[in-house]
């Protein structure tokens, strides 16, 4: 199950020449870059590990590049993306989002039912990856 | 560069237009108009762009190629225009397409080496991204390597260098700079620096005409002229300075001319209670540059 969040996520997954252009229009707008990565791709979980600092000051996106690079070697299997920041006053925000790395399989999520009071039954949505890294480390 | 056609035999390039349409003239020519002397660097850098020009030409005919290696060591006395030569490098490498963006950053050691275990690499790779696309000049490059102290975190600052130099080469290009003498120790002691380093431009020193005919232009971009008395002081001036220990060149000229000027001030300032005009303020006499300590000794 392919995963669709952020920008661009319901095209095809975009090549490093097409990501280097996205950032190098982040650039040029003086907004600054930042990886992220996580196995749980879950909506809700708006905590990615930051990979680095955010890049502040390039002018060239061949250095946010080279941080790719070196993000997907240490982590292949986790799900990357790539944020833009505008630190302009009244944004304060993150302009851009998208993934730039998935893993080569995709669990996508398994539907978790509870019981609850008077036999009611609550559904949520919990990623797989988390299910199997969780039941592997305890 | 897998976009690249093979084109026929007898395809013509006009290195002419190529050249014009570069704009690469305009840069060799202020080169030529506001850095004076220095005759092997300019001719080196003439070297470059004429290589870089036939490379291109190559391409259009499909003729593939690595990447010429463009890493250079500006080695030179102080102030004989190591920096001011940096700038103009890159401009000239912008234009001919070489690298992306016309912009240098000026690094030393302080910026590369961190101060505890750990610091180092993040600090180098940060200066590495900002430059990405430009030119890296690290000025005073030899202070990187301290042999005294083999715990020293330059080192870890210059493998990273090294790597980055190798394997990024058409993102980034990589100027040392430095006195020459501590220079050749630098690249005797890390041999894979000085391979890394294709281009190897010597500054000369400056004759006394030419650093003269760089005191006018300095003058001329400041505004200010001399009195033709004051143009014999100042080749005075110049000729028993470049005597004297910590002699600069063109920097010990602009200190001079600024203390001239400290000295013109004061002049005009003790007589305020006459009139001046446009000419009195950009006016230095002679006896602005013959009051200098130098004239005294």
């Amino acid at each position: 199950m392919k995963i669709t969040q952020g920008q661009f996520s319901f095209l095809p997954d975009l090549t490093d020449a097409e990501i280097k252009l996205q950032v190098q229009y982040a650039l040029n707008n003086g907004w600054a870059v930042a990886l992220e990565f996580t196995n749980d791709p879950h909506p809700r979980n708006s905590y990615w590990a930051m990979w680095g600092h955010p890049m502040f000051d390039l002018a060239d996106p061949a250095g946010v590049m080279m941080e790719l690079d070196a993000c997907r070697k240490a982590h292949a299997d986790c799900y990357i993306r790539l944020l833009a920041f505008d630190n302009v006053k009244g944004w304060e925000s993150i302009r851009m989002s998208f993934i730039v790395n998935r893993p080569a399989q995709e669990f996508g999520f398994e539907l978790i039912r509870q019981e609850g009071e008077g036999r009611q039954i609550h559904y949520t949505l919990r990623s797989v990856t988390t299910a199997a890294i969780a039941a592997r480390q305890f | 560069m897998s976009e690249m056609i093979t084109a026929p035999e007898e395809m013509l390039i006009d290195l002419e237009e190529m050249y014009q349409h570069s704009c690469i003239g305009e840069t060799i020519a202020a080169l030529d108009r506001d850095m004076v002397g220095l005759v092997p660097v300019k001719t080196r850098i003439r070297e470059i762009a004429a290589l870089l020009l036939v490379e291109a030409a190559r391409r259009k005919l499909g003729l593939q190629a690595e990447p010429p290696s463009l890493h250079m060591s500006f080695t030179g006395n102080p102030g004989t225009g190591k920096t001011s030569v940096g700038q103009r490098i890159a401009d000239m490498l912008h234009r001919l397409g070489y690298i992306r963006r016309n912009h240098v950053v000026v690094v030393t050691r302080d910026d590369l080496v961190g101060q505890y275990i750990g610091h180092t690499a993040p600090k180098t790779k940060e200066i590495l991204k900002k430059a990405m696309g430009g030119v890296l000049f690290i000025d005073e490059a030899y202070y990187l390597y301290r042999p005294e102290n083999e715990r020293d975190y330059g080192q870890e600052a210059i493998e990273i260098l090294l790597q980055v130099m190798e394997d990024k080469r058409d993102d980034l290009v990589v100027v040392l700079a430095g006195y020459k003498d501590r220079m050749d120790t630098f690249f005797s002691s890390n041999p894979g620096m000085a391979s890394r380093v294709a281009h190897h431009i010597d500054f000369p020193d400056y004759n006394a005409g030419e650093l003269f005919e760089i005191a006018g232009l300095m003058l001329q971009k400041m505004h200010y002229h001399l009195a033709s008395e004051a143009e014999l002081a100042l080749r005075d001036y110049i000729a028993l300075r470049m005597q004297q220990p910590r002699f600069s060149n063109a920097r010990s000229i602009r200190n001079a001319l600024d203390r001239a000027r400290l000295r013109q001030a004061n002049r005009l300032f003790s007589q305020r209670a006459t009139k001046i005009d446009r000419h009195d303020v950009s006016l230095i006499t002679e006896s602005d540059i013959r009051a200098s300590r130098v004239f005294q000794a």
